[in-house]
């Protein structure tokens, strides 16, 4: 009985298999929702905090920091209560070469010897999707601070790890960095791979 | 075809020089001077950098309004009337004049040129937008350190030579209205020599 439906088995199985093959990646691949994220977690070091300031005619400058720190709270039953709070360090700043980065850290911009710290407290959090939240809160650099706002989309959950990618834009004459507009854009875009681990 | 181009020219031996000819002089000195004064405080090692950011734009700026300058200033020179040298002078100090003032139009052209290589192959491909509106494309050059630092020691070095030439040039002007009294430093100035020729028209009255 069971050697006769052998051949049959293997058959549904195959017509099991087609549909899954011809549907596209992320059907398989179920995003997690924030919910089921509830916690507290630390910002790790895996995290990659790049940005990107536009030049006239094409190019920009393009940096990362290396130093940084940072916790979320993410509240399960009122995603809307949780909050962020994220420190950077200036003086970490990377970039192309070592006269950007000089420049970057000096007064002319961060002024990372008089304000070694930019910060980030959260104010508000908006859920936008299953997997997406808007978030407020008072930005801090130069001691100069002023409401921004981030995108924040949960990109992985598991194992006491959580993934998030967060993208903004800042205007960067908000905070007495302007140096060097009109040739490089006011606008400072984010984009940041956050990697946190749950406490 | 000579007597009519010196029409436009004020008398023969009175005022020399047309008007374009002396604003072009004075607005190129005057800018050389200002893109020397940048160009010193913007290399000082201990300067703002964010007034060290702004110097070198304004120095861009200025650098390629001297070419623009240039350009229009050897036009000019090549169909307006060519003046005199001065009756007074020597055989050799016609040659010194000649050659000083070919060497400077030359560097009028080098040290600007030089300096927009600079910005063309600084790998930090900061772009030139002249006085914060027209964006200047770079020179087809490609971008490295080597280029650069070959470019800034062809501008530097050169610019060091035109800062000697017109030094030069200013104290031969200064000795020839003060210790010569002739009229090579006023025709420059627009103002018309007293008396007959424009060589003894000072110097020939007060000797």
């Amino acid at each position: 009985m069971r050697y006769r439906t052998g051949p049959m088995v293997a058959l549904a199985a195959l017509l099991c298999i087609i549909p899954a093959l011809l549907c596209p990646v992320p059907a398989l691949a179920r995003t997690p929702a924030l919910s089921e994220a509830a916690g507290t977690y630390d910002i790790s070091g895996a995290s990659q905090i790049r940005f990107s300031v536009d030049q006239i005619g094409g190019g920009g400058i393009r940096g990362r920091f290396a130093k940084f720190s940072g916790a979320v709270r993410i509240d399960g039953r009122k995603i809307g209560a949780s909050t962020v709070s994220f420190t950077i360090y200036p003086q970490s700043v990377s970039a192309a070469e070592e006269r950007i980065e000089n420049f970057l850290r000096s007064s002319a911009v961060f002024d990372a010897a008089a304000y070694p710290t930019v910060t980030f407290r959260s104010t508000a959090v908006r859920q936008t999707g299953a997997d997406a939240v808007i978030v407020d809160g008072m930005l801090t650099a130069r001691g100069i601070t002023h409401r921004e706002q981030f995108a924040v989309r949960l990109q992985k959950l598991g194992g006491g790890t959580i993934a998030f990618n967060v993208t903004g834009n800042v205007y960067r004459s908000r905070y007495r960095m302007d140096v060097g507009t009109p040739i490089y854009l006011n606008v400072v875009k984010f984009d940041m791979d956050i990697r946190a681990v749950r406490r | 075809m000579q007597r009519r181009r010196q029409a436009g020219y004020g008398t023969e031996y009175g005022t020399p020089y047309g008007t374009v000819a002396i604003c072009l002089h004075w607005l190129i000195a005057a800018l050389v001077l200002a893109l020397i004064g940048t160009g010193f405080a913007m290399r000082r090692t201990e300067i703002d950098p964010a007034l060290q950011f702004s110097l070198y734009q304004w120095h861009k700026s200025l650098g390629l309004t001297v070419l623009v300058l240039a350009a229009l200033r050897e036009i000019h020179w090549l169909v307006a009337r060519h003046p005199e040298p001065v009756a007074d002078l020597g055989p050799i100090e016609r040659q010194a004049s000649r050659t000083t003032h070919v060497v400077l139009a030359i560097l009028c052209f080098l040290v600007p040129l030089s300096g927009w290589a600079v910005a063309s192959t600084s790998t930090l491909a900061i772009p030139t937008l002249l006085f914060d509106v027209v964006l200047v494309p770079a020179l087809p050059l490609e971008r490295s350190a080597a280029g650069e630092t070959f470019w800034s020691l062809v501008h530097a070095w050169s610019a060091y030579l035109l800062l000697a030439l017109a030094a030069l040039h200013a104290a031969a002007a200064l000795h020839h209205h003060f210790i010569r009294r002739n009229a090579v430093l006023l025709r420059m100035l627009g103002r018309p020599a007293a008396g007959g020729s424009s060589g003894r028209a000072r110097g020939g009255t007060r000797r």
